[in-house]
């Protein structure tokens, strides 16, 4: 089964989100979506200070058998990208709510987007999609 | 309609990662297929490819049809044992599957084809054997494992012991042993060394789980597909079909000019573009930067025009990403490939990539 941590907030197509202390958000992928995608061998990241809309397109990460795109889950600026992934993709694969994280953004509004749902809504869609 | 192989409730077992290939649902990894591909090419992997498809051909006038069919020559003498790769071609000259044949002398032929194209392969054998009285059988009893990598050989022996048929042991690459129950060639679709074995359907699942035991790592066809590509290795439908020759695909040497009198269908339009010269070929690409190749990407040659990626993938061995694509004849040197937009240098290259575990790539040492 996916790992689903219970404190992130999801995303229908498969990023997750984190709240910091400090106000920004960090976005990565699913457990689901790794699995789904498998082995790592490319991550384009966004450019920090690029300001990204809820929905779009903002970076690709590419496994042996696909090129996928990465939504943005919220409205904000970049501030933080995972250089790691450079040299090692395949932490998407082994940490993916770790040190396999994407990028950090600094939200344009306060609060949760209608969209993005709890580890039980989840849960239940990638149920539903299997 | 989904087909499945004997070996199936063994991959699901081994958490498989099931997709459909041809109808056919099969294992595109058992977990990872980047560590999958590295156990082929540092110790031993093995492949259930009973997907494919094995046919017998048999009659007294078999080997003059199989001179006819195939653009490569199985000889106008039996060599028994002797494997040979060929494309059969369509009156155009273009490509209808890639096969592997088996001189099995007094027992006729045996040829492996493409799982994707069996059906329009048998339809085309059938139209053309019936004039030569050849019994054409498609082996649906039949599995197939291929175990391929520097120590499968040493290990697929130590599993089979007094079993292996006569000769096994000292088989020299494209030759092949058999007996009532095995059917084993030194070939394979990796670039490395390894044995393929065909045997009855019922005792598949047991030699796969000794296999298993003896030290061959189960693969999918996610490593065998950037295995083959590392190899140099065309796939049938993505880097060759009927809408192109052997000449325009990289496999010119596959063609058995001599003798000149041996009229093999598609012949004549093969001569007339081997004397104008072809205006496409089949080359390799490197990319040095980071990023991927994936079939479909245009490539721009300067002065010589532009080609296309007809299969890409990151090789896990050189750690870059690499392709085949077909190209104007006279491009060389470098291109650009376009990637999401953008334009991305890229390297010319004789394939293969990768031969026996090492690069063949002049200039970027990877050995570790």
């Amino acid at each position: 089964m996916s790992n689903i941590p219970e404190e992130l907030h999801y995303s229908r197509s498969h990023e997750w989100i984190r709240r910091n202390e400090d106000g920004t958000v960090t976005v990565g992928i699913t457990d689901h979506a790794q699995d789904l995608l498998g082995d790592m061998v490319y991550v384009e990241l966004p450019e920090p200070g690029q300001r990204l809309a809820a929905g779009d397109e903002c970076m690709v990460v590419e496994s042996v058998k696909a090129a996928s795109d990465v939504y943005s889950p919220l409205s904000g600026e970049v501030v933080a990208v995972n250089d790691q992934l450079a040299d090692t993709p395949e932490l998407v694969n082994q940490d993916p709510y770790g040190e396999g994280w994407l990028f950090t953004l600094q939200p344009a509004e306060e609060g949760e987007p209608e969209e993005l749902m709890g580890a039980e809504s989840y849960r239940k869609l990638i149920e539903s999609e299997s | 309609m989904t087909l499945k192989t004997a070996l199936y409730e063994q991959h699901l077992s081994l958490g498989g990662r099931m997709v459909d290939f041809g109808g056919w649902q099969m294992p595109l990894h058992y977990g990872s297929q980047i560590e999958e591909h590295h156990s082929v090419r540092k110790s031993a992997g093995m492949f259930d490819v009973s997907h494919m498809m094995i046919v017998d051909l048999a009659g007294e006038r078999v080997r003059e049809f199989m001179r006819l069919l195939l653009a490569n020559d199985v000889g106008a003498e039996p060599r028994p044992g002797k494997a040979i790769y060929s494309c059969m071609l369509n009156e155009q000259g273009g490509v209808i599957d890639d096969l592997i044949v088996y001189d099995r002398a007094d027992d006729g032929f045996r040829m492996v084809v493409n799982a994707a194209t069996r059906d329009k392969d048998l339809a085309w054998i059938d139209r053309h054997a019936r004039s030569f009285g050849v019994d054409v059988q498609a082996r649906v009893d039949l599995a197939m494992i291929a175990a391929q990598g520097p120590e499968a050989r040493e290990r697929v022996m130590r599993v089979l012991g007094a079993e292996a048929p006569a000769g096994t042991e000292t088989l020299r690459p494209f030759q092949a042993a058999w007996n009532d129950r095995l059917f084993v060639s030194r070939t394979g679709y990796t670039g490395e060394d390894g044995f393929e074995i065909i045997l009855p359907e019922e005792e598949a699942t047991g030699l796969w789980q000794r296999l298993h035991r003896g030290g061959l790592t189960p693969s999918g066809l996610g490593a065998r597909d950037t295995l083959r590509l590392e190899a140099g290795m065309n796939l049938y439908g993505a880097d060759m079909d009927e809408n192109c020759t052997p000449l325009e695909s990289g496999l010119a040497w596959t063609v058995a000019w001599d003798p000149a009198d041996r009229e093999f269908i598609g012949r004549a339009p093969l001569e007339t573009q081997r004397s104008i010269g072809v205006t496409r070929k089949l080359k390799g690409l490197v990319l040095e930067a980071r990023g991927v190749l994936r079939s479909g990407q245009r490539v721009e040659c300067g002065a010589s025009g532009e080609g296309v990626i007809t299969s890409g993938s990151f090789s896990p061995t050189l750690g870059k990403a690499i392709a085949l694509a077909r190209m104007p004849s006279a491009a060389e040197g470098s291109c650009r490939v376009e990637i999401r937009g953008k334009m991305v240098d890229a390297r010319i290259v004789k394939p293969p990539f990768v031969r026996n575990g090492k690069s063949c790539l002049q200039g970027s040492p990877t050995d570790e």
